[in-house]
């Protein structure tokens, strides 16, 4: 019994070695492209644009004037944007994912909603916009308000919510929702005090996803219509507005008149990064405060 | 013991079992269906009153299948289809209107593998007493306090309550879990190969508690382990391919079986 021939491995070995070193390099490499395309990008941004970040940037009113311009009513209006898309897409994708994977029990009918699920997370946002515009602008009447961008926008991350709750939901174990059904709970109560705790830092990460996403897309509100005009400031759902998004968007479009404004497009830029950055360290503690729990 | 747990719905009568001879579960014909695989054949089987009842047989023949039929967590499976009769207490449980909330809370369960909530000790054991309504910290309190020294947990647990259960050993844990089924002060506990993920110690350990616990609930165990069923039981039901093959005093079943499969399973020559 010799099926080893050991010179044969060793003539090999340096073989297999380089290759390892290759694969290892390849990887590396890799890595390194992404990450240094993306530090340069940060960098022009932040270079180009730190240098007109100040307080009357970003607590003034929109100008013609470039050293007067400020972008508090975009961030006031992506704010209000996310007073409507956080509660919209939690209730409703929370909801939907607890529906199916919970309460559906014909596979047939569960395979059909997830490839629908899937697919609308494919969907190109602008036909989203479209939808939005449509419904909520024309059909329902609401005008360009925060409401009917909302609403848009949280149809658009909806899926994003329903995928990641549906996957934590699955990943709470059986049995654990057994030991409930064994004390005598109902099915709500079970969901409520067993499975969905369980899944919630599941459910957060993919809320989390949904609002960056919410807050950075633009091409919906582009269709929508929303104006990046001297308006005032939205001081709640129903007003007009605008969105960081969207002021990036017509200053850089119209550097090509005045050259400053492709700073002021940079600023807006580094501080939606900001806001951006502040949303995932938010929800990443949260996060870890409700895993930590037990 | 009385019952905390008030219920407006409750259907099943008050509990009044007087004799030792009276059965707690009473099954007829008692047929079962996981799609086209028959699980459970025509189980005639009635399971005494303060007693300790074992299950064994061969893997696959239908133990768990039937434990989980008298508490109903069997329809939890898609596809299941059950005929015949379950009468607890004098009562139909396979009725459509019965609801089984309420059954599992007279009838308590112990899984397999140790399967404590990710929450504290405490907030295991208050689990169940608390979805059935009862918010008074200091019944939840005692009531902590109580299961946790039936199930001889209390000494080893007390000065940590509120710890998470998973800090807990496997033997601990599974006492936990029997503690927190008897939190909902039940009537019977069924028992699913309680002590198979356990070391002998911790296996011991529960073997003591169950026949400690006999004094005051009925008790259904299935096992693999003939010692166990040997020590602890009073009668054994011998289960092969979803059929009772033989249903007899635990001694007579271990000295002499009426049924040479019987004497072959627990011989170990087959299984
Ligand atoms: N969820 C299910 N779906 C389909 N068939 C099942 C399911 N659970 C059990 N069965 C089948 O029913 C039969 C009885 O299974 P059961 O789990 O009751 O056996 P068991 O006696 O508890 O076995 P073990 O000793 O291995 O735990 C087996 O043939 C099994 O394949
Ligand atoms: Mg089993």
């Amino acid at each position: 019994m010799n099926y080893i021939d050991q010179t044969v491995v060793m003539k090999k070995t340096n073989t297999r070695r380089l290759k390892n070193k290759l694969a290892k390099g390849m990887f590396f490499l890799s890595t390194l492209f992404g990450v240094v395309v993306l530090f340069i990008l940060i960098v022009r941004i932040i270079s180009q644009g730190i240098g007109w970040i100040d307080l009357d940037f970003l607590t003034g009113k929109l100008s013609t004037q470039v050293d007067r311009a400020g972008i508090m009513g975009a961030i006031l209006g992506t704010l209000w944007l996310m007073v409507v898309v956080a509660p919209v897409t939690m209730i409703i994708g929370v909801s939907t994912a607890i529906y199916v994977e919970l309460y559906v029990k014909n596979s047939k009918v569960k395979s059909i909603i997830q490839t629908n699920i899937a697919n609308l997370a494919g969907v190109p946002s602008i036909v989203y916009g479209i939808l939005g515009l449509t419904l909520f602008v024309r059909l329902l009447d609401f005008g360009n308000i925060v409401l009917a961008g909302g609403l848009t926008m949280s149809l658009l991350v909806l899926p994003i919510v329903v995928v990641a709750s549906q996957e934590a939901i699955r990943a709470v174990p059986d049995h654990l929702s057994e030991a409930s059904y064994g004390l005598g709970a109902t099915k709500w109560q079970t969901i409520r005090r067993i499975i969905l705790p369980a899944a919630l830092p599941g459910i957060l990460t993919g809320a989390i996803l949904a609002l960056s996403r919410a807050i950075g897309e633009t091409a919906p509100l582009v269709v929508l219509g929303i104006p990046a005009l001297l308006i005032p400031f939205p001081g709640g759902i129903f007003d007009t507005f605008t969105v960081l998004p969207m002021q990036i968007y017509y200053w850089t479009l119209d550097s090509s008149l005045v050259a400053e404004y492709a700073n002021l497009a940079a600023a807006t830029i580094v501080t939606l990064l900001v806001c951006l950055f502040v949303l995932n360290a938010t929800a990443i503690l949260i996060r870890n405060k409700f895993q930590k729990k037990y | 013991m009385s019952t905390v747990v008030q219920n407006n719905t409750q259907k099943l009568s008050v509990v009044n079992f007087n004799t030792q001879q009276q059965a707690v579960y009473q099954t007829e014909k008692l047929n079962l269906w996981y799609g086209q695989v028959h699980a459970l054949k025509n189980i005639d089987l009635s399971i005494g009153y303060k007693e300790v009842t074992a299950i064994i047989g061969p893997s696959g023949c239908g133990k768990s299948t039937f434990l989980k039929t008298l508490n109903r967590m069997v329809e939890l499976v898609p596809g299941v289809r059950i005929s015949g009769e379950i009468t607890y207490n004098k009562t139909d449980i396979l009725h459509e209107s019965f609801s089984v909330e309420e059954l599992r809370t007279r009838v308590g369960m112990v899984f397999q593998k140790p399967n404590p909530f990710p929450k504290s000790i405490y907030g295991n054991i208050a689990y169940g007493p608390k979805i059935h309504g009862i918010r008074n910290k200091e019944i939840l309190n005692s009531i902590v306090e109580n299961s946790l020294r039936q199930a001889y947990l209390w000494d080893e647990v007390k000065d940590r309550l509120h710890q998470s259960a998973h800090e807990l050993s496997g033997g601990q844990q599974q006492r936990l879990c029997i503690a927190r089924c008897l939190a909902i002060e039940p009537d019977v506990i069924l028992m699913d190969e309680p002590t198979s993920a356990l070391d002998p110690n911790s296996t011991r350990q529960i073997e003591e508690l169950i026949k400690e616990l006999k004094k005051d609930y009925s008790i259904v165990i299935v096992t693999h382990n003939m010692q166990q069923a040997a020590r602890i039981s009073d009668k054994t039901a011998f289960f092969l391919n979803g059929e009772i093959i033989e249903y007899d005093q635990t001694n007579r079943i271990f000295t002499q079986p009426t049924d040479q499969r019987t004497e072959d399973y627990i011989n170990g020559r087959f299984g």
